[in-house]
């Protein structure tokens, strides 16, 4: 009987990961082959099935047929980085103020510009997508990185602040007052004294903001028409009646490769525990 | 020193104020005007763009077809998500491989793997129906009929966040005490008696919080749509956000679009705060 149910057990495990692990060797798969081989039906196995290819691969740099991914994959990477970066700060900063200190503004206290800033995550991206267009268009960031960032710092902040707002309450506040005995001004305590503290809360908010900045696609493709472009658009306008499957599936990898090795990161975490209290 | 206090929350509150606060109150005004492609610009037609949203049954169509995919996606997920981190929490081998693998699917690009999915669900040359044809199903049109391409947006969703369910709810089966589960098997309690009466229990907390972060996310569906199917066949799985994009970003009929965004926001944000408020009462038992 117990044999009976492990085995249930780890058929339930085996399945799953074929669910999961399906569409990457599919993609895998495809990224070696040519025109001839993709319309010929689905086939998995190269050189036995089909006669593989680097066409694909080439594509990448400019190569026939596909889209060169150097530039975006580079503008990606630029206002990913520095959003996550400066949410990360601006983030930060407001979580540890809203974490110690008492705020007032007339009815209003800490709960509230807590919630405030947690609350934009449920604003759909739709419903800022015109305003902030006309908006960067005044500015005349339409088109730019400069506009991008801006608007990833405004998505990402509030990611930042609900992790560390968490992980600062879970900081003795003995740890501040200790500094602030020893003639500390708060922002010295703070660099000096919390910042040290708050590494493993800072990993996991930087984590979060890397993710859903680097696979944002809507205000990436709202906000830009040609002279920037970042990797999911550049991907996905690969994507029409005649698509390159296998530049496509080449470019897929290398976009989501970077990435999938954070699943490694949290993990590490997740078995150490510590990210419970992350999420409460 | 306590004034130093402005320091640490103004620069991100006034940010977030400049970004979110004044572009939410100029779009409650664009909502009040016929700006589109021919006339640009602030009028006022009073509350003419609501009413024509009253009749708009496109609208009203996507609302609820989002409504069901969200449910019944999300639904799927806390199942699905709950079920694997029971599987790879304790006694398995090489568990944390089996962990590592179950997360990989949420930190990839939606769209990117959205593109993917619409190549295996190719109807001639995707690989999905020749592997249902190896065990008996026959070939389905998976994008070119409504139902199906329903279903398809669905898988997409499910593979892609049944991993965040995974995360919230293993993390929280590894910080649960050992005690209960001590006396629950001293009491002679077999595995199905110990989940329902100590197990789930203890995850009521963590349970309504990752239901209530994907309910919200899952209500912003969109991007997976515009990959998969573009809203199609017709428009069967436009979803809400998607047919506000056509009318704003597509049409460029902004003052409408506002007025349809608004609404939008407004019927998420009542629905997820009842939603959120029956969750806690049915889940959470003992709230100290």
């Amino acid at each position: 009987m117990r044999t009976f149910y492990l085995s249930l057990k780890y058929l339930a495990v085996v399945l799953w990961s074929a669910f999961v692990i399906f569409p990457f060797l599919w993609m895998l798969s495809t990224s070696f082959k040519t025109a001839n081989a993709v319309t010929a039906g689905a086939k998995w196995l190269p050189w036995v099935q089909f006669e593989p290819s680097l066409a694909g691969w080439q594509s990448l740099f400019g190569g026939v047929g596909g889209i060169n991914i150097v530039k975006p994959y580079l503008n990606s990477g630029i206002v990913t980085l520095s959003g996550s970066a400066i949410a990360l700060v601006l983030g930060t900063l407001a979580a540890y103020g809203l974490s110690r200190f008492t705020f007032k503004a007339g009815p209003l206290g800490n709960g509230d510009i807590t919630f405030f800033f947690i609350s934009q995550r449920i604003m759909p991206p739709i419903v800022l997508a015109i305003p902030f267009f006309l908006m960067l268009r005044f500015l005349g960031l339409l088109d730019t990185l400069p506009g991008l960032i801006l608007i990833y710092v405004a998505m990402l902040m509030p990611i930042a602040v609900w992790v560390m707002v968490d992980f600062f309450n879970s900081v003795p506040r003995g740890l501040d007052e200790m500094a602030w005995m020893d003639g500390c001004a708060p922002v010295t305590t703070f660099v000096r004294v919390i910042l040290p503290n708050a590494v493993p809360g800072l990993v996991v908010a930087a984590m979060f903001c890397v993710i859903f900045g680097w696979n944002d696609f809507f205000f990436a493709f709202t906000m830009t028409f040609t002279e920037v472009q970042l990797l999911p658009v550049s991907i996905v306008a690969l994507n029409s009646s005649v698509t390159p499957w296998w530049s496509l599936s080449a470019a897929a990898i290398v976009s989501v490769a970077p990435l999938a090795v954070l699943a490694f990161v949290v993990e590490r975490f997740l078995s150490r525990g510590g990210l419970a209290g992350a999420v409460r | 020193m306590y004034r130093q206090k402005y320091i640490f929350l103004l620069p991100g509150l006034l940010v977030l104020v400049a970004i979110i606060l004044f572009p939410l109150l100029f779009t409650i005004r664009v909502s009040f005007s016929s700006w589109d492609v021919y006339n640009p610009g602030l009028n006022w037609i009073g509350g003419e763009n609501y009413a024509r949203l009253w009749e708009d049954a496109r609208y009203w169509e996507a609302l609820i077809r989002l409504t069901f995919l969200t449910v019944a996606t999300v639904t799927l997920q806390y199942t699905l998500g709950f079920a694997l981190a029971l599987l790879v929490w304790r006694d398995i081998a090489a568990r944390r491989f089996f962990r590592v693998l179950f997360l990989v699917p949420m930190m990839t690009t939606p769209v990117v793997m959205s593109v993917i999915w619409r190549t295996i669900f190719h109807e001639s040359l995707g690989p999905l129906n020749p592997i249902l044809e190896a065990i008996g199903i026959d070939a389905q049109p998976w994008l070119s009929d409504a139902g199906f391409a329903l279903a398809a947006v669905m898988i997409v969703e499910v593979w892609q966040w049944t991993p965040f369910m995974f995360l919230l709810l293993l993390a929280g089966l590894l910080s649960l005490p050992n005690e209960p589960f001590l006396a629950a098997r001293i009491d002679g309690a077999g595995p199905i008696r110990t989940f329902l009466s100590v197990t789930l229990p203890m995850m009521g907390a963590i349970s309504v919080g990752a239901i209530l972060i994907r309910l919200i996310e899952a209500s912003k569906l969109m991007e997976t749509v515009y990959v998969l199917t573009s809203g199609g066949p017709g428009t069967a799985t436009e979803t809400t956000s998607y047919y506000i994009y056509i009318r704003g970003m597509r049409d460029f009929q902004i003052g409408y679009s506002a007025s349809l965004s608004l609404t939008y926001l407004i019927v998420m944000s009542v629905a997820l705060t009842l939603i959120a408020k029956a969750l806690i009462r049915l889940m959470v038992k003992d709230r100290t």
